[in-house]
């Protein structure tokens, strides 16, 4: 959208695409029924659908916080157009991505999955081993834990939603519990850390704790929206942890190694730590925290006065979301929003609410709450918390101002 | 979290109950050499480690040839990640995390260079070249001697100055975690 004053309202559903269209399209372009096109024979059937030409959607290749608009060579993530999808699953094309040191061309009949450590039987299984086990499939979200991290130090007026909370997407998985091939190599009661390992040019590599919680719900997963995974999302094979740091979710996976301690591999000591204002760090952060953020309206969208739908998303490492409230005048009141339901655990949820915006510039902000009583704290507390060193993990609520031109802009608070 | 254990106990039946397909048809063993080839994650307590040992003195010319175009002269000023300096100054509004000012453990340095060093062409250094490019970067951190040598006895030995730097999350303590067990 436009960043040079107000944009027409042509220019406005020109440029904009699902629901931010059809919250400020309360006219149509045709005026009467006779301007809508005639009906016609369409183009041929195809083996691929492709989106609309009228659909202007795409993630956007980001580095570091404030490194926007970069060569895609020096990208480190790209991020996912909340501002522009619907619902709460996220396309398989526009799945945030987080990748180390590119995304390796695997070919799936040369790739191998090797089980070892402290186990009574180590195995390797190729990908079709995989698919001949028992399966699960689960809607969970994904999220980097850098997701945030531009609002740490200052709020850049020009950011869009994309900019500020595009590294957390929410796909359906497919593939084989982690408890399945535990069994199959006999692993050692005495082990209780796991390092996986992906087939990366860097090996990322990260250890994880086999709580009760993460043997019950982790997974290999080798299916992504129906499919195999996209090479970007780790084909042939993935590890997938509900509700944990975007990086334990190993992709491209090729070892998993049972020990008793964790390995402390650069990426959990030096990279995903999070400094606190006292020069400590904190280390094994491993869970995603209650977070939420308004996608419509949200930053460099323009608003008129009257009726506007505000809507979002809500999501949580800890569960379900129960409770996501909604306040319109700069966090003094709070209304409880409508959740798309259901509600899956661990997984993105959509709220929305109505509002008659007065035309007076205000600000507005979401604050979701989980089915544990994790609420999402203000930002004011949540960096009193933790400083503003941490790099990731940033989950305060996030705040919209909106002027008496109805131009939204992200600020601190 | 139901449909996976649904899914879990679904499948424990199938095979309890006679399936033809059972455990270990899935799968081939695995052979202690090829584990061996693919096993290079490396531990504090340097469980891990290969033989090999290496200098400063080699390590810096190590540097110059596979480093330095990243990460600069000396570690410092280069378009990548700083690998020196920057001790004292992580309570500080502008912290700079180095390998001497952040690092915990120099055996995760082995390990990271090992793995995924350099950038184009990960594992293509030797042992010895390993051991002695972080030797030659301890030293720019004044962490080794400019006679310093490493091995896999030595390296796990290695105090690192921000070792006591981290704070494990209340959920996930590595000394708690498991303790009740």
């Amino acid at each position: 959208m436009s960043q040079h004053g107000r944009p027409s309202r042509r220019h406005f559903i020109a440029t904009s695409t699902g629901l931010a269209a059809s919250v400020a399209a309360g006219q149509a372009i045709a005026d009467t029924l006779a301007d809508v096109p005639a009906r016609a024979v369409g183009a041929d059937l195809s083996g691929h659908s492709e989106r609309s030409k009228y659909v202007k959607i795409g993630r956007i290749p980001e580095a570091g916080p404030g490194k926007r608009n970069v060569d895609p060579s020096d990208a480190i993530n790209s991020k996912a157009p909340l501002d522009k999808l619907v619902g709460s699953i996220t396309p398989t094309d526009l799945h945030y991505e987080r990748s180390h040191s590119g995304v390796p061309d695997l070919d799936p009949a040369k790739h191998r999955l090797l089980v070892h450590g402290m186990v009574r039987k180590p195995l390797v299984f190729n990908v079709d081993d995989l698919k001949a086990m028992p399966s699960v499939s689960r809607t969970v979200f994904i999220e980097c834990t850098g997701n945030g991290w531009e609002n740490w130090h200052r709020a850049d007026e020009n950011l869009t939603v994309q900019n500020t909370h595009g590294l957390v997407s929410t796909n359906e998985w497919t593939g084989v519990p982690l408890r399945f091939l535990i069994d199959l190599v006999a692993k050692d009661r005495d082990s209780t850390w796991m390092l996986a390992e992906g087939s990366d040019a860097a090996g990322v590599a990260r250890s994880i704790p086999l709580t009760d919680e993460i043997l019950n719900e982790a997974f290999v997963a080798y299916g992504q929206n129906g499919e195999p995974l996209r090479p970007a999302h780790g084909f042939p094979l993935r590890l997938v942890m509900p509700g944990f740091e975007g990086n334990l979710n190993i992709k491209w996976l090729r070892r998993l190694e049972f020990g008793d301690r964790p390995w402390m591999t650069r990426w959990e000591t030096a990279r995903y730590t999070q400094l606190q204002a006292n020069g400590k760090a904190i280390q094994f952060q491993l869970r995603m925290e209650t977070n939420s953020a308004i996608t419509s309206p949200s930053g460099t969208m323009t608003i008129k006065p009257g009726y506007n739908r505000i809507t979002g998303l809500a999501w949580s490492g800890h569960g379900k979301i129960a409770k996501v409230e909604i306040s319109t005048d700069g966090a003094k009141s709070w209304k409880e929003a409508e959740l798309n339901l259901p509600a899956l655990p661990k997984a993105q949820t959509r709220f929305q609410m109505d509002w008659t915006w007065d035309g007076k510039p205000t600000k507005i902000v979401s604050r979701s709450t989980d089915d544990k009583g994790k609420v999402q704290p203000d930002r004011k507390s949540f960096i009193a918390e933790v400083g503003t060193n941490a790099l990731f993990h940033y989950h305060a609520q996030q705040t919209w101002s909106i002027d008496e031109t109805g131009k939204v802009r992200n600020v601190l608070d | 979290m139901f449909s996976i254990r649904t899914a879990f106990f679904a499948g424990a039946i199938a095979l309890a109950l006679g399936s033809p397909v059972i455990a270990s048809d899935f799968g081939r063993p695995a052979t202690p050499d090829e584990i061996a080839l693919w096993d290079i994650d490396v531990r504090p307590d340097g469980k891990g480690l290969p033989p090999g040992s290496g200098t400063v003195v080699q390590g810096k010319q190590v540097f110059a040839e596979n480093c330095a175009a990243c990460h600069g002269d000396g570690g410092v000023g280069g378009i990548k990640d700083r690998l020196a300096g920057g001790q004292g100054t992580l309570a500080s509004g502008l912290p700079v995390k180095t390998v001497g000012s952040y690092w915990p453990y120099a055996t995760t340095l082995f390990d990271y260079i090992h793995r995924a060093m350099p950038y184009q062409a990960p594992g293509s250094l030797s042992n010895d070249d390993t051991y002695a490019v972080a030797a030659y970067i301890l030293s720019l951190n004044g962490i080794l001697p400019p006679d310093g040598k490493l091995d896999r006895d030595s390296l796990p030995k290695v105090s690192m100055p921000n070792r006591d730097g981290f704070v494990p999350d209340p959920e996930f303590d590595p000394a708690k975690l498991f303790r009740k067990r």
